[in-house]
């Protein structure tokens, strides 16, 4: 085990895959000399020289365009977005091109890629530079979501991606990169112990489900620890993956508990936590629901600058809390 | 380029019976640039191509009878039914894939062309477009990025005078793609499209120079499409005099063929034998993927997926 924060995990991951398999390489603004724009590729440059670590121009199409093109033809590109706001300029070679070769070329080529980078808001950087656009790529048929919300699991995915064959989008939260937690790094990319598509229960409880994924699973938890104070024994399920999504693990959680909260950053209409009530409410599971689904989410606005509105409109510990009675009550 | 005008034609006629589904955009008129080009590649050397790649397709190998069958929506097709017209991909042969995105293979070209850099081998990638295609985003940054990493990358412009009615001289500020290269540190050469030999020395100089580690080329091949843009186009936007003048004086197989009774590289037996050979093959083709099964809808399930689709959704 090492003390050591989320961005650094992350970063060992990277190592780990550099030093193993020559066919990895990272390309993304800044990611070199400067170590990226959150300091996550520091050091890489270094150690694994430029024709490994390529510090690209201010062209996302391409760098994700880029990726396509290598996956296809057998390497194993990381490329980063440095927001992952920017993404939305990259979005013809994620969405037609990476999504869609493998089944409209009958199964000719796979496209092993991970386009990765920083979402969420919180740091004041406002709307263009706060998003959460996650459900954008789920709603993709071709496409991999992953969103890892500890430090350990941000390497452990991170090498998981690596392993699967298809294209996947892989979100951090900038929040977290100074998150410091002990974790265990793996030597070879296939000791990861995580699949995609596996959820995790991070806390067990009898009452209450609070589904969550990326920076809301340290929320849900701490809202389990003021919830357990007034004697509600809170489940805490991270999704770790939204596509594939893992509905086991949430449909028994949900019969277990018959209480459900879903919570993320992204605004409310029309998002993740929509598939994950769709999930419960079209199964065997609706049966044991005894009250209705609450969803947190953000404010339904783009993110704004000040520090109490932009604290306004992300969801808190507090929202999550509320939520929980609320469904409590019932 | 036989070959591929009987394709194309045969296309026509298969369309006219009512017996293709969805859309599909001719390329002949165009035969010179894909053969010109594919022509002077050495083996494994790749390709990207574009909504019209029936031509590039055949030129670099593919079965004409896989992509009938393609088209004909078989199973037996390149893409198992899946991908039609514009998707049609060879990957075996090293045409990557046809792409109904407009600059869509651009940046992927770009890629796959680091790619051959990162591993060492002298392959060499194609990747053509057409003159709208040079108006996109993904033209720029793909072009820049070939021009600041020397990738082995050659980009051919298709300049058929048009993208859909879309008149280049009113697209493409300058009028000049070729000059384009310049503004990224790329040769860029202007041939006339229609001349088969033009179109493979420009090829081979600029894939010499890919191999050589100096880096990619534009290529701007000048020529037309004698069809409209797709299966529905009333040709409004050019002249009937226009299209008779480029079919009438310009060409490509009729310019190759005057060009080897010329110089005497081929009898007219051996050209009226290529033609009906081209033919021949084509007919042949038809027949063979007629007879090929549907494809299975539930196959469909999981099939966006190399590994692991883990969706059993919610409902
Ligand atoms: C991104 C995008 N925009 C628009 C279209 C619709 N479209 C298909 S082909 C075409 C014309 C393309 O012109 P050009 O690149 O010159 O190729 P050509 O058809 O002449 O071969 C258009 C507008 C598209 N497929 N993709």
């Amino acid at each position: 085990m090492t003390r050591t924060t989320y961005a650094k995990a992350l970063a060992e991951a990277f190592r780990v895959a550099l030093a193993e398999d020559e066919r990895v390489f990272m390309a993304g603004e800044d990611i070199g000399i400067y170590g990226g724009a959150f300091g996550v590729t520091d050091g890489l440059l270094d150690e694994f020289g430029p024709k490994r670590i390529l510090d690209t121009p201010i062209s996302e199409e391409v760098i994700a365009g880029l990726a396509v093109g290598a996956a296809i033809v057998g390497q194993r590109p990381i490329v980063e977005m440095q927001f992952s706001d920017f993404i939305v300029n990259a979005m013809d070679p994620i969405v037609n091109q990476a999504a869609k070769l493998h089944f409209m070329y009958g199964g000719q080529v796979s496209v092993p890629m991970i386009i990765r980078g920083p979402g969420g808001g919180g740091t004041g950087a406002a709307a263009q530079h706060s998003q959460s656009l996650e459900a954008w790529f789920a709603h993709v048929p071709g496409l991999k979501v992953v969103t890892p919300a500890t430090a350990q699991d941000v390497h452990d995915l991170l090498l998981a991606s690596l392993l699967d064959p298809d294209p996947v989008v892989f979100l951090e939260h900038k929040l977290l990169y100074k998150v410091e937690e002990d974790v265990e790094f793996r030597s070879s990319i296939a000791d990861t112990p995580a699949q995609l598509g596996q959820a995790l229960v991070r806390r067990e409880g009898g009452d209450c489900s609070i589904v969550a994924y990326s920076i809301m699973v340290p929320r849900a938890l701490e809202a389990a620890e003021v919830l357990a104070e007034e004697g509600i024994d809170v489940e805490v399920v991270d999704l770790r993956t939204l596509r594939p999504m893992d509905t086991t693990t949430i449909r028994s959680s949900v019969k277990k508990t018959g209480r459900l909260v879903t919570a993320q950053e992204a605004p409310v209409p029309v998002s993740i936590g929509a598939e994950v009530a769709a999930c419960v409410a079209g199964s065997d599971a609706l049966d044991y629901l005894l009250a209705p689904i609450q969803r947190v989410g953000s404010l339904d606005v783009p993110m704004p600058y000040a520090k109490t509105l932009e604290t306004a409109t992300i969801p808190q510990t507090g929202d999550i809390v509320d939520a929980a009675r609320r469904v409590m009550k019932d | 380029m036989w070959t591929i005008r009987a394709f194309e034609q045969g296309l026509e006629e298969l369309f006219q019976r009512g017996l293709l589904h969805g859309t599909m955009h001719l390329s002949i008129g165009q035969e010179a640039v894909a053969t010109g080009v594919c022509g002077a590649l050495a083996e494994g050397d790749l390709i990207t191509s574009t909504h019209r790649g029936h031509g590039h397709c055949l030129a670099h190998g593919a079965d004409p009878e896989r992509m009938m069958a393609e088209l004909l929506a078989k199973e037996s097709g390149y893409c198992k039914g899946r991908g039609g017209s514009m998707h049609i991909a060879d990957v075996s042969r090293g045409n990557l894939g046809a792409n109904g995105i407009v600059a869509g293979s651009m940046t992927i070209a770009a890629g796959a062309a680091l790619a051959q850099q990162q591993q060492g081998s002298d392959a060499v990638v194609v990747c053509f477009f057409g003159d709208g295609a040079a108006n996109e985003g993904a033209f720029h940054e793909a072009l820049n990025l070939a021009g600041i990493w020397d990738l082995p990358v050659i980009y051919v412009c298709e300049n058929n005078q048009y993208g859909m009615s879309m008149a280049t001289a009113r697209a493409a500020a300058g009028n000049d793609i070729a000059g384009r290269g310049a503004a990224y540190g790329l040769p860029g050469t202007k041939v006339n499209g229609n001349d088969i030999l033009a179109v493979r020395e420009a090829t081979l100089e600029a894939a010499a120079r890919a191999r050589a580690g100096e880096g990619a080329s534009l290529i701007e091949a000048v020529t037309y499409r004698y069809r409209g843009h797709s299966k529905s186009d009333r040709n409004l936007y050019r002249t009937r005099e226009e299209i008779t003048e480029w079919r009438d004086e310009r060409d490509p197989i009729d310019a190759f063929t005057r060009y080897c009774t010329e110089h005497e590289v081929l009898s007219e037996q051996e050209i009226t034998a290529a033609s009906q050979r081209g033919k021949d093959t084509i007919k042949e083709a038809v027949a063979g993927a007629m007879t090929g099964a549907e494809p299975d809808p539930t196959e469909l399930a999981g099939a966006a997926y190399a590994a692991n689709p883990g969706m059993e959704g919610a409902a």
